[in-house]
């Protein structure tokens, strides 16, 4: 008997739907020891105070903050790319829908992590809800995280069902028992009856236009945690809209990254093209100029015309005893490679673009680096300060365990969701028991 | 010169101690051998300073001078009819730093601690230097307390920006916040003596300090309440620091008591970033007449200590 396309597909997600292998299993124990050695960093870290880390009376926001702003950027840039995807109806997009949902949810959970290790006295977290007081930026951010996290969830969840019931009522996939009885249940009984698809159609289009309003909401809302402050390099009218681009330009880096490893991983060619690359490819590079044009923007205007404080400031991005390297490395990263890669189509291939795109996240979280750190180390006030530790700021072991846990936790939590749905929205890419992808529009510039 | 007269708040928190301490004894006494306390004389219960409350015997109270307690709600509210004021005469300055010491021992800070710093500052290439000294500014639009997302830290009607560090989870965002680096952390367990650690905490005294919360400059209000100046004044040989009630339009460095909108205006005084918007409360006189040429505050420095000042001059 020959066995159609659609089944074909879901039998790639034999594992880890149906057993793990033992590639998942190693790399799960990887990430797994990464959270471990965090959970040491994090023991350290509480028993000795904040002493272990690198931050001081300066600079009191150090690897835990830049951590925060990148993992919700990602967080909500997916949250934008899925909601943008589902309502502009861009039909070659459906592959690709899972993989945004994926990490939006992902990056909302791994980023508040980071802003609790940064808390000095954690046993004291629930005055936030206690003492609350709504006139603090952070107060605007736990309730944006929290609605956010809420709705990206229920959505990534909405956008399964479909998923679930194929699943459940697959026969060429041998789920254990336990599973199939657990996805049963999260199909709630859903058979593609008319009414069953306008209700799921409706709240996910609800959902969607609600989440990118909150979702473009809450990144300004962290972008004005710092803009709101007089200090030199954040008191900035550009830095809400910065901060949306930046966390887009980082987002569909990981999403092309997503694609890269999926396709790697489960031999999904036919369902994330060469096309899907290229067409997000094209989207990184508009992005990558919007990067910077505001990179060029943030920094003309400081230095055309500068105050002593800016002048302060600015000069440490220009010095390579500061960080002039790193902001090289920014700019080296973030916009000339991945300008080169994009626009020579000789260059363009779905490797090189994968390539860039970890680029572009390296750069991206240098970025955030050089929003906080060199801010930090230019007070108003001249430090004059003997101790050197508190001049400068680097980051300890504790702080860098700490982050690599947080990587770990946010593959981790990927690789769990992963064993209860494929990563590619299968019920949608169904039709008549084939599967069906629509192709990107210029298939004809490669 | 360590005596009762010169540390009132030292010699307050170790009578409470000691008070607090006997009073357990005495509890002690009455649970285990309450024969004993049944023979004529009589009890009183009291509300020790952790909050328990313990019998003792009246024979046994003695009065204590200060033992005014201020509520927490009083911290909070401030001293009525008190709007208080810092005038800082750049001009007496030769970075003593009796200032800076005389807070620490106040506060029980170690030496690496300054909730007062001295800088050296030079505006211009062709300006002269000189020593700056920095307390809290006591903004009247403070950036910290706009940020602070559980009302740890808090302006009174008195002036006052001060912190509640049983209320303080240890965010940072005033730190961040504060345009004049004024806040200190205690990035670990405050090295004070078990003594001072048991103490009563309160936004008034600021002691004992607590570790994973934000500390600073909090111009001494229990010394205010019972009329006193801050310990940096007085301290202070060259009255540089005057301290007041701009109510009274009256300010003080110890020596001399003057009117505070004069001095001002015969000074031409100003506040430091006025166009931060912050509104400090306090006011800096010009280094206009010096006393002693900036060089003097170098006397008796390390080399390393110099160092520090190559970038300025």
């Amino acid at each position: 008997m020959e066995i159609s396309s659609f089944d074909k597909l879901l039998q790639k997600f034999k594992y880890p739907l149906s057993k793990v292998s033992r590639s998942w299993l190693m790399l799960f124990g990887a990430m797994l020891l990464l959270v471990f050695f965090g959970l040491i960093a994090l023991v350290q870290q509480i028993i000795h105070g904040h002493i272990v880390t690198g931050m001081r009376d300066h600079v009191v926001w150090g690897l835990f903050i830049i951590n925060f702003i990148f993992f919700l950027g990602i967080g909500y840039s997916g949250a934008i790319l899925g909601s943008v995807f589902h309502l502009t109806r861009i039909r070659w997009s459906k592959p690709l829908h899972h993989f945004t949902e994926l990490f939006a949810v992902t990056g909302l959970i791994v980023g508040p992590i980071f802003i609790f290790l940064c808390i000095g006295r954690l046993d004291r977290i629930f005055y936030i809800f206690q003492y609350a007081r709504i006139q603090s930026p952070i107060t605007w951010d736990v309730i944006a995280i929290m609605t956010n996290l809420i709705f990206i969830a229920t959505y990534l969840y909405i956008a399964h069902i479909r998923d679930f019931a194929k699943l459940r009522d697959s026969k060429v996939l041998d789920i254990p028992n336990w599973k199939r009885k657990f996805i049963k249940a999260l199909s709630l009984g859903y058979s593609g009856k008319p009414e069953q698809i306008k209700i799921l159609n409706q709240s996910q289009n609800i959902l969607a236009v609600t989440i990118l309003f909150t979702a473009i909401l809450a990144d300004s809302l962290l972008a004005w945690l710092f803009g709101m402050s007089l200090r030199p390099g954040w008191h900035s009218t550009l830095f809400a809209p910065e901060f949306i681009l930046v966390a887009l330009y980082s987002g569909v880096a990981m999403l092309i990254l997503m694609m890269w490893i999926y396709r790697q991983q489960y031999s999904l060619n036919e369902v994330v093209t060469d096309q899907h690359f290229y067409v997000m490819g094209f989207a990184l590079l508009i992005l990558c100029f919007g990067f910077a044009y505001f990179t060029l923007s943030e920094y003309i205007t400081e230095w055309y015309n500068v105050s002593e404080t800016h002048g302060r400031w600015i000069e440490k991005f220009l010095d390579f005893h500061e960080y002039g390297l790193m902001s090289l490395l920014t700019i080296a990263f973030g916009i000339l490679i991945p300008i080169v890669v994009l626009v020579v189509p000789k260059f363009r291939t779905p490797g090189s673009i994968t390539v860039v795109a970890i680029l572009v996240l390296i750069g991206l979280y240098l970025k955030r680096y050089l929003i906080i750190v060199p801010t930090l180390e230019t007070p108003f006030v001249p430090i004059q300060d003997l101790r050197p530790e508190y001049v400068h700021y680097h980051a300890t072991w504790v702080e860098w365990a700490l982050t690599g846990a947080g990587f770990g936790l946010f593959v981790l939590i990927i690789m769990i969701l992963n064993l209860f749905a494929p990563a590619i929205p299968v019920a949608d890419l169904e039709h008549d028991d084939e599967i069906i992808v629509p192709k990107p529009f210029y298939e004809t510039l490669k | 010169m360590e005596n009762s007269k010169d540390h009132p708040r030292r010699d307050f928190i170790k009578l409470t101690v000691a008070a607090a301490c006997g009073s357990a004894i005495c509890s002690c006494k009455t649970n285990n051998e309450s024969t004993l306390t049944a023979a004529d004389e009589e009890t009183m219960q009291l509300l020790a300073p952790d909050g328990s409350l313990v019998e003792v015997l009246k024979s046994q109270i003695t009065p204590l001078p200060d033992s005014e307690l201020v509520t927490g709600m009083q911290a909070r509210h401030g001293i009525p009819g008190k709007k208080f004021v810092m005038v800082i005469d750049l001009a007496r300055c030769k970075n003593a730093r009796a200032c800076v010491s005389a807070c620490q021992k106040m506060h029980y800070q170690p030496e690496d601690k300054e909730w007062l710093q001295v800088k050296l500052m030079k505006d211009s290439e062709n300006t002269a230097p000189y020593w700056f000294p920095k307390t809290c500014f006591h903004c009247d639009n403070p950036p910290c307390v706009k940020v602070c997302p559980v009302d740890a830290t808090f302006k009174r009607e008195d002036g006052l920006v001060l912190i509640d560090n049983e209320r303080c989870i240890g965010c940072k965002f005033c730190m961040a916040a504060c345009p004049y680096s004024t806040r200190v952390f205690n990035w670990e367990e405050p090295d004070q003596s078990e003594e001072i650690s048991m103490c009563h905490s309160s936004p008034e005294t600021s002691v004992p300090s607590k570790v994973g919360t934000v500390d600073k400059c909090d111009f001494c209000p229990d010394m205010a309440r019972r009329g006193e100046l801050p310990d940096c004044v007085t301290a202070c040989p060259n009255g540089v620091f005057y301290f007041g009630d701009a109510n009274e339009d009256t300010v003080s460095n110890g020596t001399d008591t003057v009117r505070f909108k004069k001095l001002l205006e015969d000074r031409g005084a100003y506040r430091y970033l006025e166009e931060l918007g912050t509104e400090p409360r306090v006011y800096y006189l010009p280094p206009t007449d010096r006393m002693f040429p900036y060089e003097r505050g170098l006397d008796g420095l390390s080399d390393e200590k110099k160092a520090l000042y190559d970038d300025i001059l």
